[in-house]
């Protein structure tokens, strides 16, 4: 049904053109409360429970700014190294749109609360680019629209349509990049990066859940290509639905390869709105506008400027934690690592588990072992993110723990690890439940080792006449006796010991 | 005894219910008995609300057969302007679009209301969205001039103010755009009080134009209204733009101005508001109570203020503006009027059909002037340029009130028209708020008085009293001592 996109060579676009970003990320703040109501500001719920008659947008009702909101927005304009504005109002943007209770979103428009700053991104590399901020601005996210029958679940070609407002009144700040020119073929790289690196920002400040997967963080990618030719700005297209940071760069090459094809066949390219489609990687058009939107924005009446003053912006710089590239520079000399190794740790999403683990009592080395290899496999044997192994820093600390004051041997200790994965309690408990206590009592392993001896005599008779490298079959054959749970090196020294 | 009972005071009617000699529920049955009496033929009310006005009058003959503390209006009926919220009793803000649409949740007006035990008679009618100054624009037929049938009662909150005269309630509630309180209370010969912007809590307020609605108080005398303005005043945390200062001490203010003496304040007969457009018969009774201000020992002189020239015009560009944006809502989604959802239509094609529909000619006017001056390209010459002369109109008030303590004007230009007069000719109507509106753009508190009667045509004729920010007490003591040396001017017959 679809018909098929022209696409161009990634290398010919590159070589041909320019690209230009320019990426507008939305967050859902996680306040207690609406941004300007008092209904509880909690992801789901039963359709239309979560509401009063402000985030309905009833006659007569009328909002109160979410203090706690403007704070968050502040510390956000903060740690993007933004200015913060003295005075500032929100204005309504007005369109009319079912999920939207009063067909206008309360926003802010020429007096954003913070503008002018910028963002160092790492790239896979090692690589820092600056992104230029425009501005971070307050506003409140509109309801659900679930468009049943039709096609496409939009709601052109749709039954009916079913309405949900919980989500409506929710705190958003929309943070929006200035024009990123130059990244070149890097172009989808920078994209993804920028999202990484200010979600990983965004919860260093605790601020938002900054869960793509549930619209709490969301990304419009602005696209255009310049003629290498001619250096002149191109038209460009905003993709929105991109709910997850591979599809940030999936969306961003695909318009790339998609907008140099409608060029170099001598089209334009459309000022549109287009839709990510996670399973085909590809963008489509959004509904056409025969005319450019007119928002009719003008100062909010219901509401009075917020003039925060310099001591509480201070104040609040001083609640600022230390931010991740901070972060990321301290960890990096205490546990002594190499730029690779960091940039390793931070690409396998490993730091965080590896920090918390060794606030839990770990060494750097320990835990870093830990992650990046078994559990890491574990991960990927399940198909899973390493934050998403069901197991806590915690509980790998205990782990090396036990292997440090000998309960457990390595081999012991993974099948501990294991037994959490496995769901089967905390490491102490699988250690009890699958009886993995390293076997230490002398006279066990005494009987083990002389059964051992006596099953295998000439084996026996080898390490007495004192090929002591021998001794490594019987100690073999005792751990297999022990079910592995003996120390090997204690094994050792018992064998030798009967032999001489 | 009951028609002794509809003549008398607010004030009075709560000392009686108050000492035990009448009862709420016999002077609230009195005034049903009026309303269903008389209101055939002056048509105040949309919805009565009988039951639930007598569970209330209940409540307080309970607590003061108990001997508890009532506050000072409690058992008193009072006439709602059906722009306010009321849970669970219709809200139709005079338009189709919310035909049949029960509320979930009480104005804060309302609440103050019940928490101080008034009891609410039902609500009243009112130019559509309030836009209007004749009640004509209701989508439920006009309210008639109890004075004059054949005449309007002003509006947008005619209903209000001529329940008042009917003698149907002693209080009301009215809500005060560009003068929606204190035009109906001039053509019906009132008290309609407009306080300070953010005095009085908007929430549950129907908006029409956010940045000037201001409830206030509506009554016979003085002293009622400044009773009444004590109980819905005060700062509300549901309202960002509510104010949060001590409620003028109105009613101490009244009963001072009572004893008559107004001597060395400075009034200000603001020089614009006189000339083409009003009538000889106004202008008289308007120099007749400048004559008694003057008795009472004020002084008074002219001020000019010559930016209220352009107040009409600037107020036609900011109320559409904020309208058409606080109207949007009225989209048949969730609540009111739903038109041509027959499974074939789009959601569009819905909210188009509905509001087509449900909006009244002069809803639509205003919507769609409002949407002009918001558009891109046209936001600076309109809205932003309406904007300066609202600066400006605040500057020319501040200059003003440097030299005089409250300022004075006829509160309209004319008495009340005839049915009919005006609705084709829309600058006409508008011309009727003429001196109300630079109050509204400057958020300054203002009143309107009855000056008795035009010796022209025999229709009330009211006195403008206004006064600065929070100074809302200033013009009631002012009010209150006109009132007394005034006398008394007659009523309506019905």
């Amino acid at each position: 049904m679809t018909s098929l996109v022209e696409l161009m060579d990634y290398d010919e676009v590159i070589e041909k053109y320019d690209p230009v970003l320019g990426l507008e990320v939305h967050v859902e703040l996680h306040t207690n409360t609406k941004m300007f109501c008092g209904c509880a500001n909690v992801f789901g719920g039963e359709p239309n429970t979560n509401t009063c008659p402000t985030c309905l947008g009833l006659p007569g009702s009328l909002p109160v700014v979410n203090g706690k909101a403007v704070e968050s927005a502040i510390r956000i304009g903060l740690a993007l190294n933004c200015e913060i504005a003295e005075w500032c109002r929100f204005a309504r943007k007005n369109y009319f749109y079912p999920d939207m209770p009063k067909n206008f979103q309360t926003s802010q428009y020429d007096e954003p609360i913070a503008f002018n700053g910028w963002l160092d991104v790492t790239l896979d590399d090692g690589e820092v680019i600056r992104v230029e901020i425009e501005r971070a601005h307050m506003e409140e996210d509109t309801g659900k629209s679930l468009h049943v029958g039709g096609a496409t679940g939009r709601i052109h070609g749709a039954e009916h349509s079913l309405l949900d407002y919980n989500r409506a009144g929710v705190p958003l700040i929309e943070i929006v990049t200035k024009m990123i020119p130059g990244t070149k073929e890097r172009a989808p790289e920078v994209a993804r990066a920028y999202v990484t690196a200010l979600r990983d920002l965004l919860k260093a400040l605790d601020v938002s859940d900054v869960r793509m997967d549930q619209g709490s963080l969301r990304c419009d990618a602005n696209v255009s290509l310049s003629p290498k030719t001619t250096g002149a700005l191109g038209t460009r297209t905003e993709t929105k639905n991109v709910n997850s940071l591979r599809s940030v760069e999936r969306a961003v090459r695909f318009e790339m390869t998609r907008q140099a094809a409608v060029l170099s066949s001598g089209g334009e390219v459309i000022q549109e709105t287009r839709h990510f489609d996670e399973s085909s990687g590809s963008t489509s058009s959004g509904r056409k506008k025969e005319t450019a939107e007119d928002y009719r924005y003008f100062p909010e009446p219901d509401l009075v400027p917020i003039a925060p003053s310099r001591e509480w912006v201070e104040e609040l710089r001083g609640t600022l934690p230390e931010l991740p590239w901070e972060r990321r520079a301290r960890i990096q000399k205490d546990w002594n690592l190499t730029d690779e190794v960091l940039r390793d740790l931070v690409n396998a999403g490993a730091l965080d588990l590896i920090e918390a683990t060794v606030v839990a009592g770990a060494k750097p080395d320990e835990a870093r072992s830990w992650w990046v290899s078994y559990l890491a496999q574990q991960a990927n044997t399940r198909g899973v993110e390493l934050s998403g192994l069901p197991i806590t820093p915690a509980q790998v600390a205990r782990v090396i723990e036990l292997v440090n004051t000998g309960a457990l041997t390595n081999k012991l200790a993974r099948e501990a690890v294991n037994g959490v994965l496995e769901g089967e309690g905390s490491p102490d408990e699988v250690v009890e439940k699958r009886g993995l206590k390293v076997v230490s009592d002398d006279s066990a392993l005494e009987k083990a080792v002389d059964e051992a001896l006596a099953a295998q005599p000439d084996v026996a008779q080898k390490i007495r006449d004192g090929k002591i490298q021998a001794a490594g079959a019987i100690v073999g054959a005792v751990m297999k006796a022990t079910k592995g749970q003996a120390d090997a090196a204690r094994v050792r020294e018992i064998v030798v010991a009967r032999c001489s | 005894m009951t028609n002794d009972l509809i003549h008398t005071t607010a004030a009075e009617l709560a000392a009686k219910i108050h000492s035990g000699e009448v009862s709420s529920v016999e002077v609230t049955q009195a005034h049903l008995d009026r309303i269903a009496e008389t209101d055939g033929k002056v048509r105040a009310f949309l919805h009565v609300d009988a039951e639930g006005a007598l569970a209330q009058a209940r409540k307080v003959d309970d607590a003061v057969l108990a001997g508890k503390a009532v506050s000072p209006l409690a058992g008193v009926p009072l006439a709602l302007k059906d722009v306010m919220t009321t849970e669970g009793v219709p809200t139709t803000v005079g338009s189709k679009i919310l035909e049949g649409w029960l509320p979930p949740y009480d104005a804060t007006v309302t609440r103050k209301l019940k928490e101080a035990g008034v009891v609410i008679l039902g609500k009243t009618n009112m130019d559509e969205f309030a836009m209007g100054s004749s009640t004509e624009n209701s989508a439920y037929g006009p309210t008639h001039n109890p004075w004059d049938l054949e005449r309007i009662p002003g509006g947008s909150g005619g209903g209000s103010s001529a329940a008042l005269a009917a003698l149907q309630a002693p209080l009301a509630i009215g809500t005060d755009t560009g003068g929606s309180i204190r035009q109906p209370g001039a053509v019906t010969g009132t008290v309609g009080v407009k306080p300070t912007y953010g005095g009085v809590s908007r929430y549950g307020l129907v908006a029409f134009s956010s940045s000037l609605d201001q409830a206030g108080p509506c009554a016979r005398t003085v002293l009622d209204a400044a009773l009444l303005h004590e109980v819905i005043a005060g700062y509300d945390h549901m309202d960002s733009t509510s104010i949060n200062a001590p409620v003028p001490p109105v009613v101490a203010a009244a009963r001072e101005g009572l004893t008559g003496d107004l001597s060395g304040l400075r009034v200000g007969v603001v020089t614009q508001f006189a000339g083409e457009g009003y009538q000889q018969g106004v202008l008289r009774s308007f120099q007749a109570a400048v004559s008694q201000l003057k008795e009472l020992g004020a002084e008074v002189a002219d001020v000019s203020c010559p930016s209220f020239d352009y107040a009409l015009p600037a107020y036609y560009l900011i109320a559409p503006s904020e309208c058409s944006s606080n109207l949007a809502r009225f989209d048949a989604m969730r609540y009111g009027l739903r038109v041509g959802d027959d499974g074939t239509r789009s959601t569009e094609e819905v909210m188009s059909l509905t509001r087509e529909a449900g909006f009244g000619p002069e809803v639509k006017r205003r919507i769609m002037i409002g949407t002009y001056a918001l558009s891109s390209g046209y936001y600076d010459a309109y809205y932003g340029s309406a904007q300066k002369v609202r600066t400006l109109i605040t500057q020319d008030f501040a200059k003003a009130f440097e030299n005089f303590d409250v300022l004075i004007s006829p509160t309209t230009p004319t008495t009340a028209f005839k049915i009919g007069e005006r609705t084709n000719d829309p600058m006409a109507m508008y011309q009727a708020d003429l001196c109300t509106i630079p109050a509204n753009l400057a958020g300054t508190p203002a009143m309107s008085v009855p000056s008795g009667l035009s010796d022209e045509d025999g229709l009330p004729v009211g006195l403008q009293i206004m006064a600065p920010a929070l100074q809302d007490h200033r013009m009631y003591r002012v009010a209150a001592a006109y009132e007394a040396a005034r006398g008394a001017f007659g009523g309506p017959s019905l």
